[in-house]
């Protein structure tokens, strides 16, 4: 097991098998060990190398972008090939817009399906439930897209917008003529997408709770929703919100289902039914045509802002996911 | 409130059916033996199948793994067994927050890699972009089901004087094999449902192609270009093309499920 002669370790003549070179042995210093350990590093490294690689590469490409419109990148509307000018805050704001019609949506019925998967449905629909959830998060965002376009925008059109536009048409978020491709639309696939997500984590999140914690609500006489209220969701709060700033990261940097249904316009508007555009939308609509130089920078630019953002929201969410459930891989069987 | 979450959670469920019997209803009608066969034909014709996005997607799927799951599962092995160090937090925070990476970002990336510079789209820069997908997924999934193994097997193979990688490869990786397995299918699942990273890449293709140097078609960038064209004949296929990667993804995932079902179904 142990190659004596082989062991960097001083003042230990070879060939006398003390305690302590068998416990350098096991601790990794055998020279088969330090090759595994090394291997393995190597592959480990490459996660720090890809993420650099990532930032570098978008960093590198936007730099003619950033250096020609400097910050004012983020606040000019104005996106001309033509001349050369770009400007980004529409896909910023239709970014962020979208990305918080779709939280809104979902965060309450994410949540319910948790609470009810972990605290009111009976055992045996709970296991089957969790996996239908999980499975849903696997759908593919192109499929949830052709939904939009042949399902939901005719749905909404015929059965949504006519009565909203009676009971709300004066406010200015329901102005204009509803032709199909929406924000509105994009909101909901996103938060339709998102849910299976929020809800898994979440359950998850929940799951970590320690039983004692609902046994101590439910025996100082606590209802069982009580309970939930007062005792499960104060102590796994931080994780619950981590998972709903996770879904944000996902709606933040979705592509192809809102691609498919905003309408992909430069246009900062108030109103839901007009049409909208995305980060991930107009990188994954117009990189390919992008014939100068300056375009395609402006492009890689945008891609650097959504990087950057969902770096930050995901950094954000696993801390406060680590805080419940620390250290564990919550929702990555939802993926 | 109990109704309320009640009634909550049906809505959310609900939805989601919905999405999956529209997909069936509108889909299953127009799969047929040609469909899985013969190649698309020119816009404006009727007929025709989608065998060269299914073949695309098995291969570029397929070089995908190839060169994800190796990675991947050597980053979770790491952490399993010496990630408790800092370089360990380090690599399993970023593999997180890589695990919520816009996709579309890593298709530019693969872009200026190998798109750029070779002067072409080729179905390899889009492998190599969704095994960067992967990496951060399979090295996570890897870690958690290595964990799960016992610390008295490990105890006993040291106790018995293996040295320490043997241990590993033989002992604890052997053990968590299952676990892996399905980690690793659940990856491929989710990458095989991917179009935004294979947009400037793998680009598409109308045409049967094998060569992975050349654009190549897939369900999923076939399903995109259908939906938004003009055409019925194209919305009629895009649906059918959607059912097929639907029940791709959903037989890979369930599979995956089904592997680890006994050992690891009730850790949860």
């Amino acid at each position: 097991m142990t190659s004596l002669p082989n062991l960097p370790i001083e003042g230990i003549p070879s060939g006398r098998p003390s305690t302590e070179t068998r416990w350098q042995s096991l601790l990794g210093a055998d020279r088969s060990d330090r090759i595994y350990r090394r291997i393995l590093t190597g592959f480990a490294l490459a996660l720090p190398a890809l993420i650099l690689t990532l930032f570098g590469v978008l960093l590198v490409n936007a730099l003619p972008a950033l250096k020609r419109f400097g910050p004012a990148f983020l606040w000019t509307s104005t996106w001309d090939p033509v001349a050369e000018v770009y400007g980004a805050a529409p896909m910023i704001f239709g970014t962020m817009v979208s990305s918080f019609l779709a939280l809104l949506l979902a965060v309450p019925l994410a949540l319910s399906v948790a609470i009810l998967l972990t605290e009111f449905a009976p055992r045996w629909l709970r296991q089957p439930v969790a996996f239908l959830v999980e499975l849903l998060a696997a759908i593919p965002s192109v499929v949830y897209g052709t939904w939009g376009i042949f399902v939901l925008i005719p749905f909404l059109r015929a059965h949504v917008v006519p009565p909203l536009k009676a009971v709300f048409g004066w406010t200015p978020f329901l102005q204009g003529v509803f032709y199909g491709n929406s924000l509105l639309a994009g909101a909901i696939i996103l938060a339709i997408m998102i849910v299976p997500y929020i809800a898994a984590v979440s359950r998850e999140v929940l799951l970590a709770v320690p039983t004692s914690q609902r046994e101590a609500a439910l025996a100082m006489g606590a209802t069982r929703w009580e309970a939930v209220r007062s005792a499960v969701l104060p102590y796994g709060r931080a994780g619950l919100m981590g998972a709903v700033i996770l879904g944000l990261g996902r709606a933040l940097g979705e592509t192809m289902a809102v691609t498919m249904v905003i309408g992909n316009r430069h246009d900062i508007g108030v109103s839901v039914l007009q049409p909208a555009y995305t980060m991930a939308a107009a990188i994954a609509n117009e990189f390919s045509e992008a014939t100068t130089s300056m375009y395609l920078s402006a492009l890689f630019e945008v891609g650097l802002i959504l990087f950057v953002l969902t770096v930050i929201v995901n950094a954000i969410a696993r801390i406060l996911i680590w805080r419940v459930a620390r250290g564990t891989a919550v929702g990555s069987r939802a993926l | 409130m109990t109704a309320v979450v009640i009634l909550l959670s049906f809505t959310a469920v609900l939805a989601l059916v919905l999405i999956l019997g529209n997909l069936v209803a509108k889909g299953a009608s127009s799969i047929d033996w040609a469909f899985f066969t013969k190649s698309p034909v020119p816009a404006g014709q009727t007929g025709g199948g989608v065998a060269n996005a299914i073949m695309g997607t098995a291969i570029i799927v397929g070089l995908a793994a190839l060169i994800g799951v190796p990675i991947g599962v050597g980053v979770g092995m790491y952490l399993a067994e010496y990630g408790s160090g800092r370089l360990g937090f380090m690599v399993r925070f970023i593999a997180d927050v890589l695990n919520g990476t816009p996709s579309i970002v890593i298709g530019i990336v693969g872009w200026t890699f190998l798109v750029k510079p070779m002067g072409k789209f080729s179905a390899l820069a889009g492998s190599v972009s969704l095994a960067i997908l992967m990496i951060p997924m399979l090295a996570r999934t890897t870690e958690e089901m290595v964990r799960l193994v016992p610390h008295s097997l490990r105890e006993a193979a040291l106790a018995l004087g293996y040295p320490r990688w043997r241990t590993s490869l033989k002992i604890v990786a052997r053990t968590a094999l299952g676990g892996i397995v399905t980690g690793c299918l659940v990856g491929i699942a989710r990458i095989a449902g991917e179009t935004a990273p294979l947009l400037f890449t793998a680009l598409g293709n109308l045409n049967f192609s094998l060569s992975i140097g050349q654009p190549m078609q897939t369900l999923s960038l076939q399903i995109y270009v259908y939906a938004t064209g003009p055409f019925d004949e194209w919305h009629r296929l895009a649906w059918a093309s959607a059912l097929v990667l639907m029940g791709l993804v959903l037989v890979i995932s369930i599979a995956a499920r089904w592997v680890t079902r006994q050992r690891y179904g009730s850790v949860r």
